[in-house]
């Protein structure tokens, strides 16, 4: 019982690090939004970099996930 | 119901054995099968009648071909060449196991550890042996960049040399948990909408919302199929740059 209970909170504790993801694809956006707004003419070659960092930054939380489904399913 | 998870349970077709060790051919084996025939098909027929003004299918090969040389010679830089077509074929059969993956009842075989996890480890092993072959041991300098003080070898050699050999368990992760994630993320979509139809009165109307987020995050994972096989083989191709130009 007690062990189900600390699985539960684990789980939860990983996905903290949804917050730090948040922040990061928040300013990736954000710096696109700036970077298109200043200059429009290269939307198309920072759009690309922007996906990019959006998959790498992405990529954190899927971690966390993991980590999360590791401690629920697997221990 | 069946669980979100019951997706991904490796059947095995045909057994086989060799030598003791299990070599059966499963569901995922097919589906790897299946994408290397589908992507040798794709390429194969779209530039077998090679016209100056190419039809759509020709010029979606071309393009195809394109968008990779283009990639790796932007992004591995001088003399990457002579990995072009190891970068195409591995981003081809990516893409095409997870676009696969996309048919109801398909498997998507890159949502296994297993199988992304071999590739990653092949392209780092590759990669450093490219780079020793390349640079001998000069190449041990890529774990002390020039024009860095002294002072900060200790904490600096520490954090390189980790951050090198973190990349095929991230690369291999990165993949496998998008695949994995957006997979589920489906199935529950899927299962609240057989829960709230088949619970009766307002919920039955309320089962719309879930079906529009399923179409929704269809279209979303088709985009992500595609981008998971495109940044797996930009890294790759960065990590092929750092090989050959240290830096």
């Amino acid at each position: 019982m007690e062990m189900d209970a600390a699985k539960l909170i684990g789980a939860g504790l990983a996905v903290i690090a949804l917050a730090g993801v948040g922040v990061g694809i928040g300013n990736i956006f954000a710096s696109l939004v700036t970077a298109v707004g200043r200059n429009p003419a290269a939307k198309n070659e920072v759009f690309g970099i922007a996906i990019l960092g959006f998959a790498l930054t992405e990529a954190v939380a899927l971690f966390a996930l993991v980590i999360a489904l590791l401690l629920l399913f697997t221990f | 119901m069946n669980s979100p998870v019951e997706q991904f349970t490796i059947k095995i077709l045909y057994e086989l054995n060799l030598f003791g060790i299990d070599v059966s051919f499963t569901n995922a084996s097919l589906f790897m099968m299946l994408s290397i025939f589908c992507s040798a098909g794709f390429l194969y027929l779209g530039a077998k009648k090679q016209s100056l003004i190419p039809n759509r299918f020709q010029s979606l090969v071309e393009l195809s071909y394109e968008f990779v040389a283009n990639m790796v010679k932007e992004n591995a830089g001088k003399g990457s060449q002579a990995y072009f077509p190891f970068i195409f074929t591995l981003f081809m059969f990516i893409l095409f196991g997870n676009l696969l993956g996309m048919i109801p009842y398909s498997y998507t075989f890159t949502s296994q550890i297993a199988v992304t996890f071999t590739l990653a480890a092949i392209i780092f092993v590759g990669v450093t042996i490219i780079a020793l072959f390349k640079h001998g041991f000069k190449f041990f300098t890529y774990f002390f960049p020039s024009g860095v003080p002294i002072a900060l070898a200790p904490l600096l050699i520490p954090i390189e040399i980790i951050s090198y050999f973190i990349r095929p368990i991230s690369l291999s992760v990165r993949l496998f948990a998008n695949m994995l994630a957006g997979h589920t993320m489906m199935k529950v979509f899927a299962g609240l909408i057989i829960m709230m139809g088949s619970a009766g009165g307002i919920l039955k109307i309320g089962a719309v919302l879930p079906l529009m987020a399923v179409i929704g995050l269809t279209g979303l994972e088709f985009l992500v199929a595609a981008l998971q096989a495109y940044v797996f083989s930009i890294l790759t191709c960065m990590y092929l740059h750092d090989a050959i130009h240290l830096h």
